[in-house]
Order: C-alpha cells, then sequence, then structure tokens
C-alpha cells in the first residue's frame, strides 16, 4: 500500500507543465469553496454573535417595505398608536420605538449623509441591552436632553468619517440643526452602527415635523412567556388595530429567533448556489485529471507492461493509478486552498477598507482545511477510476509492444 | 519430487488475427527445457521468436496447446496467479531494458520484491546485494537517464534477479549495445548459468552463440533445428 503510493507519488514528479493547467478547475473549484464557505463560517459567526446580544426575548415589529428602515410612506408606517395597542398585550414588558432617517449631516465645513437614530433617552438602556450600544466616553442621552447627540465610534476617528474626529463638546448640525456631543458608543464592527447618531426621538421628530411615526417598534417579553406566541398576539392585535386582513398585513412581526432563521435561510440559499457554482468548476477539473491520466495510462503503456512483467498484478496497476490521481486531486487541493484563503482573506480586507465593515471576516478552521484536502483527493481518486481500470487490464504482451 | 524440466511446451500455437487475415506466428511447437539449460534462440525477424518468450514468461496466452512451468500448466490460470508466477519464477531482460525512469537504480531493481510483498527492510537489503553483483554499487542513487546502455541493461538483469527466479528470459538483451559492452552483459549470464540459473535469450548476433550450450533455430513459427554447442569461455 505504502509502497504503491511511494511509486505513485515519484510520477507525480515527472508531470509537464500541461498536466497541471488541465487542473485549473480544481484549483479554482477547490478555492471558490474554501474561499467561500471560510467567509461564510465568518459571516454567520457574526449573525449569530449580534443576535446572541439581542437576545432571545425580543419581538421586532417593522412595516413591509423593500427599502431599508424609515422609507415607509402613507398608511404603511408604524405609529405611536400602534405602539400603544402593542403595549396592552399580555406577555409584552416594554416596548420601544425607533426613529431612524438617513440625513445630511455637518461638522465643521464637512458634510455627510448618515443614519440619524431617534431614541427616548430613557429606552437607551433597554437599548444597550440589545445590541453593541455601549457609551465609552461622557455620558448617555438622558431625560431632558434636548440638541445632545450620542454618536458611534468612526465618529471619533480621524480620516474615518471627518478629517478630524469629533470629541465631546463638539458641535455637529443634522439639518440645519445644532447639536452638542455628550458621548461616543464603543466599536461594535458594523460600519451602520459605528457611523450612527442617536439623538433624543421627540427632538428627531421636531426636525422631521411628524407627528407619531415609529420605524422600528422592538418589544422586551416578559419572563416565562414564549417569544413565539407573544408575537403570534401582537400580530393579531396590530391586524384589528390596523384593521387589516390575515394575510395581508402591511408589517411583519419576528422574534429574533425568526429573525435568525430567515437570515440563516436566505444566507444558505445564497452560499448554496455559490458552491453550486464551484462544483461545476470541480466537476470541470476533475474531466481534467481524468483527461491527464488518460493521457498517462497512454504514455506509460510500456511501463505498465513492465511492471507486469515483474509482477504486478492488475490490482497493483490500479491502486498505483489511482494513488496517483488522487495524488493529483490533492495537490490541486493544496494549491486551491491557498488561493482559497488569499480569496477569503482578500474579500475580508476589501470589505473592512472599502465598506468598513468586520462582518465578512474569512474564518479558516481545521475542518474546513482537512474536508477540503480530503474532499479534492476523493475527487482526483474518483476522476483517475476509469483510466486506472483500463490501465490495469491491460495486457501484458501488448503493453510491451507498444511504442 | 522436482521435474527434469523446468520448462515444457506441448503442440503450442499462437495466432494472431488482423481483421480477416489470421497470421501464426507459433505453429505445434513442442519443447523441453532442462532446469540449468542455457539456450539461445535464433531466427529471421518475425519468425516468433518474440512470440514464443512471452508465451514462455506468461506474458501473453497460448491458441493452442498447453505450457508448463516447473510442472505446472499455466494456460489455464486467472491473471493474479499469472502476475505471482511473472514475479516469482520468472525475471525478464528486455532489449530496451524497460527501466521505470522515474526511480533510480537500487529502486528499480527492488520494484518486483514491491509487487511480492517483501518488507522494506529485506527489500532494500537484498536490492543492494544484487547492486553489488552487477557491480553498480556506485551508480545505486542514478536515474536510467543518468545512466550509459550498459548500466541500463545491468540494472534491468538485477531487477530480474530480485525475486531469485529460476528461469531467465532475455529477449534480445544485447540489441541496442556495441560489441564490447554486449560481450559484458553476456558474461554476467554465464556466471548466472553456472550458479543454476536457466537462461532463455533470443539474438541476432551469432557471435553470441558460442558461449551458450544450445542453439533452437525458428523460421515461420517452427523450430527447425534443436542443437548442443560447443560453449567457449569469455576471454
Ligand atoms: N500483437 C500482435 N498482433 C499481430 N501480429 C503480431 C503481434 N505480435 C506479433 N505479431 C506477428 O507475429 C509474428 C512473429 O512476431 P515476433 O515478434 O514473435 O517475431 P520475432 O521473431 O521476435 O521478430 P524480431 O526478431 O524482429 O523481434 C510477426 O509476423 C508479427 O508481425
Ligand atoms: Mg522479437
Amino acid at each position: 500500500m505504502k509502497d504503491h503510493f511511494l511509486l505513485a507519488f515519484s510520477n507525480l514528479k515527472r508531470r509537464g507543465l500541461r498536466s497541471w493547467l488541465t487542473m485549473i478547475g480544481i484549483f479554482i473549484g477547490i478555492a471558490a469553496v474554501v474561499g467561500l464557505i471560510s467567509l461564510g463560517q465568518g459571516l454567520q459567526g457574526a449573525i449569530n454573535k449580534q443576535f446572541e446580544q439581542l437576545g432571545k426575548d425580543k419581538i421586532i415589529i417593522q412595516s413591509k417595505t423593500m427599502g431599508p428602515p424609515g422609507t415607509a410612506t402613507g398608511k404603511l408606517i408604524l405609529t405611536t398608536k400602534d405602539l400603544n395597542a402593542i403595549e396592552s398585550v399580555r406577555g409584552v414588558e416594554r416596548v420601544v420605538g425607533i426613529l431612524m432617517k438617513s440625513s445630511v449631516i455637518e461638522f465643521k465645513d464637512e458634510t455627510k449623509i448618515n443614519f440619524i437614530i431617534g431614541i427616548n433617552p430613557k429606552d437607551a438602556q433597554i437599548f444597550s441591552e440589545m445590541q453593541d450600544y455601549k457609551v465609552i466616553k461622557g455620558r448617555d442621552l438622558r431625560d431632558g436632553d434636548g440638541f445632545k447627540a450620542v454618536v458611534g465610534y468612526n465618529n471619533l476617528i480621524d480620516e474615518k468619517i471627518w478629517k478630524r474626529g469629533v470629541g465631546i463638546g463638539s458641535t455637529i448640525t443634522v439639518g440645519n440643526v445644532e447639536f452638542k456631543i455628550v458621548g461616543i458608543l464603543g466599536k461594535t464592527g458594523d460600519p451602520y452602527n459605528d457611523a450612527a447618531i442617536y439623538i433624543p426621538k421627540d427632538t428627531l421628530r421636531n426636525i422631521l415635523n411628524t407627528q407619531d411615526e415609529e420605524d422600528e417598534i422592538v418589544v422586551k417579553t416578559q419572563e416565562g412567556f414564549n417569544p413565539n406566541d407573544v408575537a403570534k398576539s401582537i400580530e393579531r392585535k396590530l391586524r384589528q388595530e390596523r384593521d387589516e386582513k390575515e394575510g395581508q398585513e402591511t408589517f411583519t412581526v419576528q422574534t429574533s429567533e425568526q429573525l435568525l432563521n430567515s437570515f440563516t435561510n436566505i444566507f444558505n440559499i445564497v452560499q448554496g448556489v455559490l458552491v453550486g457554482i464551484a462544483a461545476i468548476s470541480l466537476l470541470v477539473g476533475g474531466i481534467g485529471i481524468m483527461n491527464t491520466m488518460y493521457t498517462s495510462v497512454l504514455e506509460r503503456t510500456k511501463e505498465i507492461g513492465t511492471m507486469k512483467a515483474v509482477g504486478a498484478k492488475n490490482s497493483d496497476i490500479l491502486q498505483i493509478f489511482l494513488f496517483e490521481s488522487g495524488l493529483l486531486g490533492l495537490v490541486g487541493g493544496i494549491i486551491g486552498i491557498g488561493l482559497g484563503i488569499g480569496l477569503g482573506k482578500g474579500v475580508q480586507y476589501i470589505a473592512t477598507i472599502a465598506l468598513g465593515t468586520n462582518l465578512l471576516q474569512a474564518s479558516i478552521t481545521l475542518p474546513l482545511i482537512f474536508g477540503a484536502l480530503t474532499f479534492s483527493f476523493f475527487i482526483g481518486t474518483l476522476s483517475g477510476i476509469l483510466p486506472a481500470m483500463q490501465a490495469a487490464k491491460l495486457r501484458p504482451a501488448d503493453a510491451l509492444r507498444y511504442e | 519430487m522436482k521435474n527434469e524440466n523446468i520448462i515444457e511446451l506441448k503442440d503450442v500455437c499462437r495466432y494472431y488475427r488482423l481483421g480477416n487475415t489470421e497470421i501464426k506466428a507459433l505453429c505445434d511447437v513442442n519443447l523441453e527445457i532442462k532446469r540449468g539449460d542455457f539456450i539461445a534462440i535464433v531466427g529471421p525477424s518475425g519468425s516468433g521468436k518474440s512470440t514464443m518468450m512471452n508465451l514462455v514468461g506468461a506474458l501473453d496466452l497460448s491458441s493452442k496447446g498447453d505450457i508448463f512451468l516447473d510442472g505446472q500448466n499455466i494456460e489455464h490460470l486467472p491473471e493474479s496467479e499469472l502476475a505471482q508466477i511473472r514475479g516469482k519464477k520468472i525475471g525478464f531482460v528486455f532489449q530496451t531494458f524497460n527501466l521505470i525512469p522515474t526511480l533510480n537504480a537500487v529502486e528499480n531493481i527492488a520494484l518486483p520484491m514491491i509487487f511480492h510483498g517483501v518488507g522494506k527492510e529485506e527489500r532494500m537489503e537484498r536490492a543492494e546485494e544484487i547492486l553489488k553483483e552487477v557491480s553498480l554499487t556506485h551508480r545505486r542513487n542514478h536515474f536510467p537517464k543518468e545512466l550509459s546502455g550498459g548500466e541500463r541493461q545491468r540494472v534491468a538483469i538485477g531487477r530480474a534477479l530480485a525475486n531469485d527466479p529460476e528461469v531467465i528470459l532475455a529477449d534480445e538483451p544485447t540489441g541496442n549495445l556495441d560489441t564490447k559492452t554486449g560481450l559484458e552483459i553476456m558474461k554476467i549470464f554465464v556466471n548466472l548459468n553456472k550458479k543454476g540459473k536457466t537462461i532463455i535469450l533470443v539474438t541476432h548476433n551469432l557471435n553470441l552463440i558460442k558461449y551458450v550450450q544450445k542453439v533452437l533455430k525458428i523460421s515461420d513459427g517452427k523450430i527447425i533445428e534443436q542443437k548442443k554447442v560447443k560453449q567457449h569461455k569469455i576471454k
């Protein structure tokens, strides 16, 4: 066994550039699989972490829109009336309404567009329970704050958003209204969160000139209640309240678990499609291996005859050629993994630099690497079966006559 | 009790089909070869010499007749047993050396032992011994393309000796070598024969047949003459 492996290995060394070129499919396929899975694992991990932070007891109500939060119009929007209705549902401990708008923001003589989030200062506590919202400098918003703001971490850093970062006491202008910065939040890694500006909800309402709009309503379930049941009750209540028929709601009610599941589902579909495309590349690579193996069976016909003449059984020849094609696959896999790690890290780098997100982290784990190695060896071996069988059944006298 | 004849051919024929025509490469051959014989097979090109060697060496199966190797009929055995016989009982030497280019001298010599299931340690020990026997210890790690024709053929002979077979079949082993080198190779065969190996040699070089004990003439697939000759010494 081991000796057959070594024989096969010695054959790899004489392979020319051409036979490696036919394996480009394996390189690309494995690289794509490794890159995608590493990024996928990283992304999944990051999403899981965020949901962990959100907590299982949360329920999120949004209006059904295609665009980002805050773009709902007319009857579609959620209102304070809805919020109050939800408050009366059994099992609801607290209800928080959030207002989100993108707006022009000025600091010194620079202008940027960013998210403004309006929260009730008394809700800041529950807010920090749900996501990475932690004041690391200065203080949180509090009751009575009118034109004060707490800003995301990136606002503080030079060259991130502003040429010179803001500080406690700096003044920024949101739609012609000046706000004084009283607090700075810790880094979350999410570029939207890290850029966002939090101001009191009432102030934002005044600026926007709206009365009762809510962009997102977050519910904290009372202990002892199943969030799924509470979500159902909320849905029923809101349907009644907004006079909508079942199945035609203009709002969605999702527990954090459901939200995670729907994320994961979409995510799996996308990943599945991408891996499917990579599989085509692997198929092409496998055919490439099969092709070079057939060529080497032809080229080495006389050698096969010689080995049989010195006592090689059909199974010996079969093994040698299977090992060789398996090894070809493995080498392709090693190169592919190298490329794949490069790909994953490259995407991570670009995501960090260009998009400013650290959500896309290439997570390269040992099971991933070993899995890819095993898989590429397997593909190689599989592709070698037919050529190896052809080699094994050559008749020694004929093989030796072959020129 | 051991059979006196190491090889016996009984009414052996080998036909090749080429389209609609049938080529009778070998026809009703009867032959007995004794243990320790040193035989040269001669005959014109295409007369069937290689065909006969292949049959005797279990590389090919006859169309008719029986071939006995050490008393065992080898015409009705499964391929795996034939492989065993080729590996254990017979050593082949080819005109074109047929070394494995990716293996060095000592590895080429050890190759038949791999297929015979000899463990690594014993294998290498024996290969080194053989390497000494064919005077190639200094070429131990050289690959075939780094060796001269004569050296390659010595490696090939070494490989034929690996599993210590009783019979050595050499099909024109000096065909690709100059006269002097050919004579050196011939010397090795003479010595091996003295140590008891049965050797069958196909050759076109009539200068070499004076060093063997028996000459077999083949023409048109038939043995037309079989005679003992006076064996000369190689100076
Ligand atoms: N595989 C084959 N298919 C068809 N014909 C073959 C095959 N092998 C040998 N022959 C024919 O059988 C005849 C004998 O061939 P063989 O190789 O035994 O001759 P030979 O005596 O060894 O000749 P040489 O001295 O040239 O090596 C030739 O006519 C050859 O063409
Ligand atoms: Mg011949």
